[in-house]
């Protein structure tokens, strides 16, 4: 399936979680901030949500510090 | 007749007047008179434009001297619209610290501060704290330091943890929430909790400021509607990598810059 990620076009498999996809990207969940089409999801509620053909998914990462 | 500025506040006198007369005429208790920026050590003649400035050494303005003071400095209108102002920060910290500090001294009216830790001594190396106040709540140091700055700022402080469930409770009223958390984890979930739950408010969080890395690699960024981040987003705090002064207060300037940008209603980014 097609996605958009940060604003790219990514091919993905279909059935392919949050989570999985979190993996696949080397990010921890706890630290990233999702919107998925212009929703902002609560990350670890939606761990094993199914992406689908054509969302819009922005992952915002953050790393330590302040 | 002459026009001059005294303290501020637009004045006419006699051509003939002298520094001493003025001082006479209108503040007698007055012990340190500066003129066009420089102390005036003896009486002189007054010019058209000078700039007067009389203290009273140890004495302590009260709120409407003072922000006459602090207004004669700003752009024309911006005082004004600060003074009205509530911001909300969560996070007493490096960028907390610095960022309420600016927010005081430019004149933010009402402050709303979040934090559950101590001054340790570990924070000295780039928190707004003082040795004396290692031990303290850094809500109550960080309230204590700001009086001494303005004591006309209204601060209102939580000391404990910040959950999704209890921000709304702690930032009531806010024009403005910044995120100034340390822990990474910590960032997402208040930014996540407040775009979920106050999206008409803006947010100015931030991520990516360790290291002595160029300075201008921190930058301020809009990621969404009411959604601004600053830091170079990928330098974190790790070992052999630490959190400096400099980078952290550059980082915390871009997110004081932007509320203050955001409250007089431009872009940030």
């Amino acid at each position: 399936m097609n996605m958009h990620v940060n604003g790219e076009n990514h091919q993905f498999d279909a059935g392919l979680t949050i989570g999985q996809l979190l993996k696949q990207l080397d990010l921890q969940p706890d630290r990233v901030v999702l919107e998925l089409n212009q929703n902002i999801l609560n990350t670890t509620d939606n761990i094993n949500t199914e992406l689908h053909e054509k969302d819009k998914l922005e992952i915002i990462q953050f790393v330590g510090g302040g | 007749m002459i026009k001059i500025k005294l303290n501020e506040v637009p004045l006419e006198l006699q051509s003939e007047t002298s520094l001493h007369q003025l001082r006479d005429q209108q503040q007698l208790d007055a012990d340190l008179l500066i003129i066009n920026g420089f102390p005036a050590l003896e009486d002189r003649q007054l010019k058209d434009g000078d700039q007067v400035v009389m203290i009273k050494r140890g004495n302590i303005p009260d709120a409407e001297q003072l922000e006459a003071l602090m207004m004669a400095r700003h752009t024309p209108g911006v005082h004004a619209r600060i003074a009205q102002s509530r911001v909300g920060i969560a996070g007493a910290g490096g960028l907390g610290s610095n960022i309420a500090i600016s927010l005081a001294r430019v004149g933010v009216g009402h402050l709303v501060i979040a934090d559950f830790d101590l001054v340790e001594p570990s924070n000295l190396n780039r928190q707004q704290y003082f040795i004396d106040q290692i031990g303290q709540p850094k809500v109550m140091a960080l309230k204590e330091n700001l009086q001494r700055i303005n004591p006309y700022v209204k601060i209102d402080t939580f000391n404990g943890k910040i959950t999704p469930q209890n921000l709304n409770q702690i930032f009531t009223d806010i024009d403005v929430m910044v995120e100034a958390f340390d822990a990474p984890d910590q960032k997402a979930m208040l930014t996540a909790a407040h775009l979920q739950q106050s999206p008409e408010c803006p947010l100015v969080a931030a991520s990516g400021m360790a290291g002595y890395a160029a300075s201008n690699s921190i930058q301020t960024k809009k990621i969404r509607d009411n959604f601004y981040l600053i830091g170079d987003q990928t330098t974190a705090a790790q070992p052999g990598q630490g959190l400096m002064a400099p980078r952290v207060s550059i980082a915390a300037g871009h997110q004081a810059n932007a509320v203050l940008r955001l409250l007089l209603g431009e872009k940030p980014e």
